[in-house]
């Protein structure tokens, strides 16, 4: 492989760029235009058309310049993967029913080149099970971090995304208690914790929550002040999108913010440097409310179908209007948007009972009201 | 339209929301949880009742109520009304002694507490010195004497309660007096009875419980005359001319003491021991009554033979040569006799025995021949069968309201025709503005009528559905078949009676058209009756059908109970609701909903496993549907095998209970006693704390189609709506299940003039599935202009609106967590609030409700009155689902308070706060019902109460509410596991006495809190 490395060093055109593909133990040189690479799909075709195998389909993968096997499946990669070869492209073809997909990902080249220490200990290479990672388009969230950038340091939310019904959430909590920092020092106050995990459950698999680890908010909603049940509840009623924000028991995993940069929250309010307790600010994101719910009706036809939202028609349009004309008085601007409904909901509540967290959960976002 | 529309934070809604909502809790109807003193002004004409929470409350006319609590959470022991005052005495078990005065404000009476005292001894003098055991208000209005454990007799002056030392009666004092022959013995116990002579106040006469009764002169303070009994003292009772005194005895017996002038030694007349010959138990109470014929009234507690009738809670009444003794089936607090009130009076002329017995209050008319009772205006026992569950009917037409009571008339002939004899105060609530019916299901089977227009809560009906089946029971009253030589001559009396023959005939739902007479009551059994009022008495044959509500489904078996026996043949029925047709589910589990359309003539009926529609006018069943997923075992394995695994897990924490306790007894080092007991409580302590450490865990998971009890049917409602195209309406049923499942099945109904020639179709036109799964508990249809459809007939009668059905409908889905809108014909979300994800709380009860404005006359809105699980109430508004107030209401750990909610259309609201009680709330600032009332002393007395201060009438209402919310958060401690842990062990241990086959606990009500919680909530989705 070195040698092949060499030589095509030497035969490098400026315009072109060599390719060197393998499928199985067939070898098929060719060159590309470096420029003017095309489309990923008519590389593919390209290559089943040299390898003679116009109806297989087959895994793609290039060596990159650290001698990574990396896969070739869309137009980006395939751009990568020839803007970065340098100046020989090689190229790896598998059967996409035999594919090894353990072969791809860091380092794999690499190692396969250590052969000699497979064969000293091949037990030890046999006892390692192949991890089966599914190609880039069938992955789908699972869990992310969120808000990294407005919480303090020693928080963390955790999104959970939940998907039908195939991996329970599997986690439970417990009450308990924990110290707070108070202007009359400090106090030991009721709190909600972490306290198992199901193993294989989402919980679990994610690594992001641990047991004891202090559940602080659930979508936004602090939990202090109330009962294991009503988080419970609030935890299941959230549970197809549920958010998390906790005080993980094991403090040293927490990530070190050097960037402003936040992957999933358009705001970036800093309030960190405020001291503590904190308050929070909840991450609705509408489109994710919407997505969440989708209701099923069965008509006549006996069809499932998802319910779709009410699309304000002729006669709709008409109470729709009265009701936003109406609603946006001096300060009350009632969006139709649900989610914002819903803040209203506890909004409204604060002029009966005043509710301090409702208060503020008031006041975090342009769109919603104002008291 | 416009209205609803506006905006939460508009000033004008703001203004308008003042107008519409307001919370009150008004007035509590029923029997007192667990009296404990009873007391009765004759000047007043009032009754009060103690209770062991501390709560006094007074009944005059019906109408004329009062509440006050005390500060402190203790039993009232005793209550005496000071003589021509509106003030009264309590004792509480705590040795504190409380005024409290009724005083006129802005037009109406307050109770209000004025003072309290605790009556304390010399620096080192024993407790017991100044434990009072008997209080007397003497007729001077200024002072009060109080005798104690010790034996002296204290005098303390009023209103300030001051002691006035050198007015002590102690007992050392009383013994100097004595002549030789009386001190030898140790006669100076507690002080048992102190009663002022009725003719000459400066004498009172004390009497010591070893038997020593001394007449006292108060000016000299010199013993009068002296009597003495060779039996415990139990009480006394003068003549009313003061010339006899009978004292009644722990063995039993009572004796006459004829009162001479002289200081001569009297000869007492041969004590009588009614029941004798055999040991009899302590007679605890007398009365000594004249009469004008001549022969005096014997009215005496206790006394039964005690071997054979010891257990018995009797009062016997001995008039010219007949004697009755009245057999109480709960225990007996105190009763008093209601006679002349002139204490000027030659005699006493007693017409009626007013017994408060632990579960009801019973009046007996003693001028009536036989002594028949007088039926209660208030103070029902609403518990007298437990409540399994409530529906409250607004505005009930005359028609109807005036056949219901026709039916109970006759039902209540045997009762004394007195005018209710307890009629102080008048009362100045306004007329109720319409007549509305609680309708209460019971136990036993049976459903109770109650008037609930007003602040009392009357009894105007009782139905029974036991006749229709086949049971144990022995249906001729065995009360009455005893035989005229009985002795004791004992005579049940009481409508108090826990015990259910069979807990299937427990009724579950009930529904009542006002318009058509047509009531639906649904059981534990799944038994579904039809039933209509008829004003004869008849002979009828009751059509059976049974609903095979797992028809498609196989391979499953019912492990729950049997279905009841229905009594084949006619069957005779008293005028009244009289049923013609009964539904059987099968499996036959409890009916968890039903609906009835009357104007259809269609009846729905679901349970965990399915639902059905019954078409009553022909007699046939419509269809069925079964709602259960195949891998749901539990759901059809019965309510027993939930008991049985309940069972199972109760005995393990016992064993485990038992275990800790073993383990920390090992651990125990041997020691002195009093060391040992005290490290041993330490031990204990520390289990406790370890075992607080146990966390209690929730599983956080997301419901799935697989979860158990899915196919609960949890509402049913008919609508003639949009179901399927926008161009025509039609009659439909909806269904909402435990999974978060809405079916809809459009129904043809035949016009009426073929309505018996053709069948009823139906067809399922839908069947929406709500993604977050929750519980559906309610469906409503609103109609053009958002408003909900009106009821059934109501248009027909003039009475409603007809709905709009131009503009386009739209449906309204309550789940536990969600309230969400959809279009209809074609189902599109529109709207939707959530309530869990958003305050962690849940829908517990959800109903239609309309706001009337104080303001202007004639306006008002439609909206939602929520209960959640944490005991909020909420108004959520209509067609926009904003959320318009909340108000807490319902202590959250209250179960079986939150369970047992029920609102009325109009804003008001039931729960019970006890298994005999039921509080009464109201949202609306229009409908409000409560008590007003004005207690003053008659003309012809010289001394007037005095009026003066103002405020608003409400201060009691709020007083006693805020204080009713402190007892809550007294009672309940600390940390809230242990009182988790507390609360299961108490439970635990009742549950154990159940299990263990005692029926005791029945009338308990802690158990009782238990089931009925299960029954009301329905198995939830707890």
């Amino acid at each position: 492989m070195n040698r092949s490395h060499r030589h095509g060093a030497g035969s490098g055109c400026l315009g072109t760029m060599e390719v060197k593909s393998k499928f199985g133990a067939e070898f098929r040189r060719f060159s590309l235009e470096r420029s003017k690479p095309g489309k990923f799909d008519e590389f593919y075709g390209l290559l089943q058309h040299v390898h003679k195998i116009p109806n297989v389909d087959v895994l793609i993968g290039y060596a990159d310049i650290h001698g990574d096997l990396l896969p070739i499946n869309n137009d980006d990669n395939y751009h990568k993967a020839v803007s970065t070869a340098n100046p020989l492209l090689r190229i790896f073809i598998q059967k996409k029913e035999e594919a090894d997909y353990s072969a791809f990902g860091t380092d794999t080249l690499i190692k396969k080149k250590n052969v000699l220490t497979n064969v000293l200990r091949p037990d030890n290479h046999r006892k390692k099970p192949h991890i089966v990672i599914s190609m880039p388009q069938d992955f789908r969230p699972v869990s992310s971090i969120i808000d990294v950038d407005i919480l303090p340091e020693t928080h963390r939310r955790v999104r959970l995304y939940k998907y039908g019904t195939e991996k329970p959430l599997g986690f439970y909590i417990r009450d308990g208690s924990s110290v707070r920092v108070t202007p009359h020092g400090l106090e030991k106050v009721p709190g909600i914790f972490i306290s198992r995990l199901v193993p294989g459950g989402l919980a679990q698999s994610t690594g992001l929550l641990a047991v004891n680890d202090e559940v602080l908010e659930v979508n936004g909603i602090e939990v202090s002040g109330k009962s294991l049940d009503q988080v419970t509840d609030m935890m299941i009623a959230n549970s197809r999108n549920l958010i998390i924000t906790v005080r993980p028991a094991n403090q040293r995993n927490n990530i070190v913010r050097n960037s402003r940069t936040s992957g999933s929250s358009g705001q970036s309010l800093d309030n960190s440097l405020l001291g503590y307790p904190q308050q929070m600010e909840p991450n609705f994101e509408p489109e994710d409310e919407d997505s969440e719910e989708d209701d099923i009706v069965i008509e006549d036809n006996g069809v499932p179908q998802q319910i779709p939202k009410a699309v304000p028609t002729t006669e709709n349009l008409e109470s729709t209007q009265i009701e936003l004309s109406f609603d946006s008085g001096p300060n009350g601007f009632i969006p139709s948007n649900e989610v914002n409904l819903a803040s209203i909901a506890s909004g409204t509540n604060t002029e009966f009972e005043t509710c301090a967290s409702d208060q503020k959960l008031l006041e975090e976002d342009g769109t919603i009201i104002t008291l | 339209m416009r209205r609803f529309l506006r905006s939460g934070h508009d000033p004008a809604r703001e203004r308008l929301k003042r107008d519409l909502f307001q919370f009150n809790k008004t007035v509590e109807h029923g029997f007192p949880h667990q009296p404990s003193a009873l007391g009765f002004s004759p000047c007043l004409c009032i009754l009060a009742i103690g209770t062991r929470s501390g709560a006094v409350k007074l009944y005059g006319a019906p109408g004329v109520e009062f509440m006050g609590l005390h500060r402190e959470n203790n039993a009232v022991v005793q209550i005496h009304f000071l003589p021509g005052q509106c003030q009264l005495i309590t004792l509480l078990d705590d040795n504190s002694l409380h005024l409290w005065s009724l005083k006129v404000k802005g037009g109406v009476s307050e109770l209000q507490e004025e003072e309290s005292f605790t009556l304390r001894g010399p620096p080192g003098a024993a407790p017991s010195a100044t434990q009072v055991t008997v209080v007397l208000p003497h007729s001077s209005r200024e002072l009060l004497y109080l005798g104690t454990e010790s034996g002296s007799v204290f005098a303390v002056q009023l209103p300030a309660f001051r002691v006035l030392d050198n007015r002590t009666i102690s007992s050392d004092a009383v013994l100097q007096r004595l002549p030789e022959e009386a001190r030898h013995r140790r006669v100076f116990e507690m002080v048992e009875a102190l009663q002022e002579h009725p003719r000459d106040p400066n004498r009172i006469l004390i009497g010591y419980s070893r038997g020593l009764l001394v007449l006292w002169d108060l000016q000299a303070g010199c013993v009068l005359d002296h009597f003495l009994s060779s039996q415990q003292l139990e009480n006394v009772c003068w003549q009313r001319d003061g010339r006899l005194i009978v004292s009644c005895h722990s063995d039993g017996s009572y004796c006459q003491w004829p009162v001479s002038g002289d200081t001569q030694h009297p000869e007492p007349l041969p004590s009588c021991v009614p029941y004798g010959p055999f040991p009899c138990k302590a007679i605890t109470k007398i009365f000594w009554l004249t009469t004008r014929k001549g022969l005096p009234f014997t009215i005496f507690q206790g006394g039964m033979p005690r071997a054979s009738f010891g257990d018995r809670h009797c009062i016997s009444v001995a008039h010219d040569g007949q004697q009755t003794a009245f057999d109480f089936t709960s225990r007996v607090i105190d009763f008093t006799v209601l006679a002349e009130a002139d204490p000027a009076a030659a005699f006493d002329d007693p017409y009626a025995l007013v017994v408060l017995a632990e579960e009801e209050l019973v009046v007996i008319d003693l001028r009536a021949a036989g002594w028949p009772l007088v039926p209660p205006p208030y103070l029902a026992s609403l518990h007298c069968s437990a409540i399994t569950c409530s529906h409250h009917v607004s505005n009930i037409p005359l028609k109807l309201w005036e056949r219901i009571i026709a039916a109970g008339s006759r039902q209540n002939a045997h009762f004394s025709s007195m005018e209710w004899p307890i009629d102080g105060g008048t009362s100045l609530a306004p007329a109720p503005p319409q007549r509305d019916l609680l309708l209460t299901g019971h136990e036993d089977g049976s459903v109770r009528f109650w008037d609930a227009s007003g602040v009392c809560l009357r009894l105007l009906y009782r139905l029974s559905t036991v006749r229709v089946f086949l049971t144990d029971t022995d249906p001729s009253g065995s009360l009455h078949a005893q035989g005229e030589d009985e002795w004791p001559p004992l005579r049940k009396v009481g409508s108090f009676d826990p015990y259910s023959d069979d807990p299937r005939l427990g009724i579950q739902k009930i529904f009542l058209c006002k318009y058509s007479g047509y009531l639906a009551v649904a059981g534990t059994a799944g038994q579904v009756l039809v039933l209509e009022l008829n004003d004869e008495e008849a002979q009828q044959v009751v059509e059976q059908v049974e609903a095979d509500l797992l028809q498609d489904q196989e391979g499953y078996r019912w492990k729950g109970h049997e279905r009841l026996c229905a009594r084949p043949g006619p069957v005779h029925f008293e005028p009244g609701f009289q049923p013609f047709v009964l539904v059987q589910c099968q499996p036959p589990a409890v009916v968890t909903s039903l609906a009835l359309h009357s104007e259809w003539r269609l009846v729905a009926f679901g349970t965990s496993h399915g639902f059905g529609l019954f078409d009553h006018q022909q007699r046939r069943q419509v269809f069925v549907k079964c709602t259960l997923h195949p891998g749901d075992q539990l759901a059809l394995e019965g309510p027993l095998s939930r008991v049985k695994s309940l069972k199972k897990s109760l005995r393990q924490s016992f064993r485990r209970m038992r275990r800790s306790r073993v383990s920390s007894r090992k651990r125990q080092p041997p020691g002195l006693p009093g060391e040992g007991q005290e490290a041993g409580a330490k031990v204990e302590r520390a289990g406790l704390q370890n075992m607080e450490l146990a966390p209690v865990q929730r599983k956080i998971e997301a419901r799935s189609a697989e979860d158990s009890f899915t196919g609960f049917v949890r509402t049913l409602y008919f609508a003639d709506t949009y179901l399927r195209d926008s161009s025509r309406h039609c009659p439909s049923l909806w269904a909402g299940t435990n999974g978060g499942t809405v079916y809809a099945f459009s129904l043809r109904v035949p016009p009426a003039e073929r309505r018996m020639d053709e069948p009823v179709r139906a067809e399922q036109a839908k069947e929406i599935q709500l993604m977050h799964r929750a519980p559906v508990v309610g469906i409503v249809v609103l109609d053009g202009r958002s408003v909900p459809l009106p009821e059934p007939l109501e248009v027909a009668h003039d009475l409603s609106k007809s709905p709009d059905m131009q503009g386009s409908h739209q449906l309204l889905v309550v789940s536990e967590e969600q309230f969400k809108v959809f279009t209809l014909p074609k189902v599109s979300a529109k709207l939707k609030l959530k309530l869990t994800a958003l305050e962690g709380s849940r829908v517990r009860r959800v109903s239609v409700a309309h706001f009337g404005s104080c303001r202007a006359e004639g306006y008002g809105e439609h909206h939602l009155a929520v209960l959640t699980n944490l005991g909020d109430i909420q108004v959520v508004s209509l067609p926009l689902l904003k959320p318009q107030v909340r108000y807490s209401c319902i202590r959250r750990e209250d179960v079986s308070g939150i369970a047992s909610c029920v609102f009325t259309k109009y804003g008001q609201g039931f729960y019970l706060i006890s298994p005999s009680e039921f509080e009464r709330f109201s949202l609306s600032t229009k409908w409000l019902v409560e008590p007003r009332c004005l207690v003053a002393l008659a003309e012809n007395k010289k001394h007037r109460p005095h009026r003066n201060g103002a405020g608003p009438e409400k201060a009691l209402g709020r007083a006693r509410n805020s204080g009713g919310q402190s007892d809550g958060e007294e009672r309940r401690p600390g940390p809230v596991m242990e009182h988790a842990l507390l609360n299961d062990e108490r439970v635990l241990k009742e549950i154990q006495s159940t299990l263990e086959g005692g029926r005791g606990s029945y009338g308990d009500w802690h158990s009782r809190r238990v089931a009925v919680g299960y029954s009301l909530t329905n198995g939830g989705a707890e």
